[in-house]
């Protein structure tokens, strides 16, 4: 395999295979947990059972994609040991206390996870049940804050300084809370939470335009849509805050992602298009003002440029395609679930078409797909830095020559893990239609 | 105490811990899949599966502390194991991996697919062997320094009879320790039929997980004498070792109080694992890495440390409450809830 004789170049490869395969779990498991207590909660405080059974349904298929995400968490938890041995000698140094406290939220997260799955009938209260889902919840979301505050170091290495090639004044604390956290990790989290709800809506929307025209999965689709718009223009508001970080601090990244190559001022938004001669945009929808606007909350304020940055030390351009999709995305799903709140609000019939429908059915997909765009454009904006100017990717990397072997190695496990949880998702649903369920159990019981 | 023997002390007792846990799990897939050969499935299945049902996760983190833990406490051992294990470890990766979303997806999903329970049986002793590698690896000898990095020769691991030794002694030790723990847990089901196959087992596999061990000290002799020599000098350790051993043989061969014999299992591991690993102070990679230079800077400690502390805190009591529900329910075992 000639492609990988390249360690550097390999290694690139399996880090983006493994975390663009992970995080579509990781996501998940973020955000559903915060679902599955809605729908409970609402079903007790309602004492309606197809809510109770929503939230049984939905968590029994949660397991799945936790089992999934915990094995890939493993493998990326160990490749970046084994890919980037340089790269985490050095980070281990400053940034290994979000990566072990993680594991303590593993290890809550995990326990309360069994507790609850196992013990459904267990309890004389609902409540009692319910509360066993707060700390899996908390413990995904913290899981995520953690991880993710390291991905923020990479961005802005802060809490340590290298004089004279040794590494001294460590502060823990500092690197953690660096100045790209904050953003990083409330933008990952309102994500994962509008995902999830989409994804669920999906599948809610895809049952009603299968026979089903069941009250069920018509709660489900109301309830998910509702929260999937609160999500959604969170997201988007602190998107827009993340524009602001990368223009105030990481200018490079939003320079290539936006093809603005000259800094000025009333800077537009370059949307789309192909980059012809000499670097210009053809093909494009310019935005005016709106760069200037997402950069600094000033249409006449000056961006800077990605030619500030020396050629070497440029992202590469196809980050912009990344960014593209991500915020058409994002802006697309906001103005679908706007529509179908309104609409059924008002009681219009389009809000339960079967265009409508399909739409909603492509959102789950395409959320999940904005989560993949919009990590690809952080991390190869971040190109040729591991450490934002501290250690590139080619100081980094090991040198065995074997990682192009386990590259397809892992591409087949991927492939596998993929193919298993589509056919046991889909038949754990069939086998036990929500229909007969509700029936079987009857009365209030859950 | 320094910093580097807190975290070593840590890390060891989170490995010994996922050692057990993990042991009882992988040895359960096996007998699993051997008791459907055998056509003695009924007995074993459904006492396998409330155990592990619910704890497979947490069995899994207890591994993800521990490589966290490492890199975190004594960041060259990322530099130094990272650039060596890409291949072996991997292989382990992808076998947890397929071990661990399949007991998912046949748990929740498709039930009781017979090659499914032979890949579980049969990657129940694959994973421990290839992990165990990593310890046969950490004892010297396989590891050259060129051009200033580390590489691993693979021939000479897999040509030394240490690195088979060791893989026997661990497929061996898990067969055994799970064996003693199904014992006392079908027993407690009050499942009697399944207990004495279980205590079958525990009793054929006690001498060669002795056998075994021994032949690794002896092994060690010729392959690292220093540490041979200071394993030596720790040999009480290992008489009590032996003493807990034979107590818990003999429990479960006179069928009296699994519990206590599962406890004197603990010890006796418990007292061979911390005799290894003292004896194997300071070296991580011998002789290339020890934990003094390995160890991280000051402020990472003590902030790791507090972690680890205030982590506990909120771990203990969650444990305990995980084992009260699945382990020391009796009527859940008996699967009555
Ligand atoms: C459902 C997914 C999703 C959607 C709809 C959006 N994003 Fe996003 N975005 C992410 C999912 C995401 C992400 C996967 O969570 C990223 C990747 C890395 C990160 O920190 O978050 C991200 C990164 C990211 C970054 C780079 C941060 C950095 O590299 O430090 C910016 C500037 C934005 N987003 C801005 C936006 C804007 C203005 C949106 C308008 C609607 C938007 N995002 C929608
Ligand atoms: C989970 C969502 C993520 C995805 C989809 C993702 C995607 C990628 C991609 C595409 C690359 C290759 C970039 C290149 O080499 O050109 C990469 C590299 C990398 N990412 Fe991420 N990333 C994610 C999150 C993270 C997080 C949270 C961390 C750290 C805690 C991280 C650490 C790394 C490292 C160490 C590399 C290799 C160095 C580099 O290429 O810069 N990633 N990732
Ligand atoms: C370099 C990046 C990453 C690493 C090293 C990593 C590491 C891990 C590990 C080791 C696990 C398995 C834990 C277990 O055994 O229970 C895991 C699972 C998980 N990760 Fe990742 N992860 C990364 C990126 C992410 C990101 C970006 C997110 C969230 C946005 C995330 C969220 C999760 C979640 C929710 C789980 C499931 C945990 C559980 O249910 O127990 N991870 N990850």
């Amino acid at each position: 395999m000639p492609l990988f004789e390249d360690p550097v170049f390999g290694s690139r490869m399996l880090t983006l295979l493994t975390l663009t395969f992970h995080i579509i779990f990781a996501t998940l498991g973020v955000g559903i947990p915060l679902m599955i207590m809605i729908a409970q909660w609402v079903g007790i405080k309602r004492n309606d059972m197809h809510y109770i059974m929503l939230a049984r349904r939905w968590a029994r298929g949660f397991v799945v994609l936790v089992a999934v995400g915990v094995v890939t968490g493993t493998a990326i938890g160990l490749q970046l040991s084994l890919l980037w041995p340089e790269f985490m000698q050095l980070a281990g140094h400053v940034i290994a206390l979000p990566l072990f406290m993680e594991v303590f939220a593993f290890f809550f997260e995990a326990i309360f996870l069994g507790i609850y799955l196992y013990t459904w009938d267990r309890f004389e209260n609902q409540k009692k049940h319910l509360l066993l889902l707060v700390p899996v919840a908390f413990g995904a979301a913290i899981s995520a804050f953690f991880i993710t505050t390291v991905n923020g170091f990479m961005n802005s290495p802060e809490g340590f300084s290298i004089v004279d090639g040794q590494m001294t004044g460590v502060n823990p604390i500092e690197a953690m809370f660096n100045t790209a956290s904050p953003t990083k990790v409330t933008h990952v989290i309102a994500t994962a939470f509008m995902t999830s709800s989409f994804v669920l809506a999906a599948v809610a929307a895809f049952k009603l335009l299968r026979r089903s025209n069941h009250d069920y999965h018509k709660k489900a689709l109301h309830l998910t849509m509702k929260v999937g718009l609160v999500f959604a223009v969170a997201t988007a508001i602190v998107g827009d805050f993340s524009g602001k970080y990368l223009a105030e601090h990481q200018p490079e990244k939003l320079a290539a992602a936006e093809w603005h190559f000259e800094t000025e001022a009333e800077a537009p938004l370059v949307l789309y298009g192909v980059l012809g001669e000499g670097n210009e945009p053809e093909y494009a929808i310019e935005i005016p003002y709106a760069l200037s606007i997402l950069a600094h909350n000033d249409p006449f304020a000056e961006v800077e440029g990605l030619n500030e940055t020396p050629a070497d030390e440029q992202p590469p351009l196809f980050v912009h395609y990344f960014f593209d999709t991500m915020i058409t995305i994002g802006m697309f799903m906001i103005g679908l679930s706007l529509i179908y709140w309104f609409a059924s609000w008002r009681g219009w019939s389009v809000a339960s078409s079967r265009p409508m429908r399909w739409l909603i059915v492509a959102g789950g997909p395409l959320s999940i797909l904005a989560i993949e765009a919009g990590w690809w454009m952080a991390e190869f904006g971040r190109q040729p830095w591991i450490l934002r100017g501290v250690m590139t990717v080619d100081e980094a990397a090991t040198q065995s020559a074997y990682v192009g072997h386990m590259f397809v190695a892992f591409a087949g496990l991927y492939f596998i893990l993929g193919v298993g949880v589509a056919v046991v998702l889909t038949k754990i649903f069939k086998d036990n239609p929500v229909e007969l369920e509700l029936g079987e159990q009857g009365g209030d019981r859950s | 105490m320094s910093y580097e023997i807190i975290g070593m002390v840590v890390l060891w007792t989170f490995l010994f811990g996922y050692v057990i846990v993990a042991s009882v799990d992988f040895g359960a897939g096996f007998f699993n899949a051997y008791s459907i050969l055998t056509g003695k499935d009924r007995i074993l299945t459904a006492i396998i599966q409330r155990y592990l049902s619910p704890v497979w996760e947490v069995t899994n983190v207890f591994l993800v502390f521990f490589f966290v833990g490492i890199v975190g406490f004594f960041p060259s051992t990322a530099y130094f194991y990272g650039s060596i294990l890409l291949v072996p470890v991997s292989i382990s990766i992808i076998l947890l991996a397929i071990r661990g979303s399949y007991y998912a997806f046949e748990n929740y999903g498709s039930q009781g697919h017979r090659g499914y329970a032979f890949m579980y049986g049969a990657t129940g002793l694959v994973i421990p062997a290839s992990l165990s590698v990593v310890l046969t690896v950490s004892e010297g000898g396989f590891v050259d320094i060129m051009d200033g990095r580390p590489q691993l020769d693979y021939w000479a691991l897999f040509s030394s009879p240490l690195t088979w030794s060791i893989v026997i002694l661990s497929i061996i030790a898990v067969l055994y320790i799970s064996s003693v723990f199904l014992t006392w847990y079908a027993n407690r089901a009050g499942d009697t039929e399944a207990a004495s196959l279980l205590r079958r087992y525990a009793l054929i596999w006690a001498l060669p997980t002795i056998i075994t061990a021994s032949g690794i000290i002896y092994e060690l002799r010729s392959h690292n004498p220093e540490h041979f020599d200071s394993l030596m000098n720790l040999w009480w350790m290992f008489a009590i070792s032996f003493i807990f051993f034979v107590g818990s043989v003999w429990l479960i061969w006179k069928q009296k109080n699994y519990g206590l014999a599962f406890i004197l299992l603990i010890g006796q591991f418990a007292f061979a694992f911390f005799a290894y690993g003292i004896s194997k102070y300071p070296y991580l990679l011998y002789p290339h890495l020890t934990v003094s230079d390995s160890v991280t800077n000051d402020a990472m400690a003590i902030s790791l440390i507090v972690a680890f502390v205030a982590g506990l805190l909120l771990l203990l009591p969650s444990l305990y409450l995980l084992m009260r529900l699945f382990l020391f329910d009796d009527q859940y075992i008996a699967g009555k809830k």
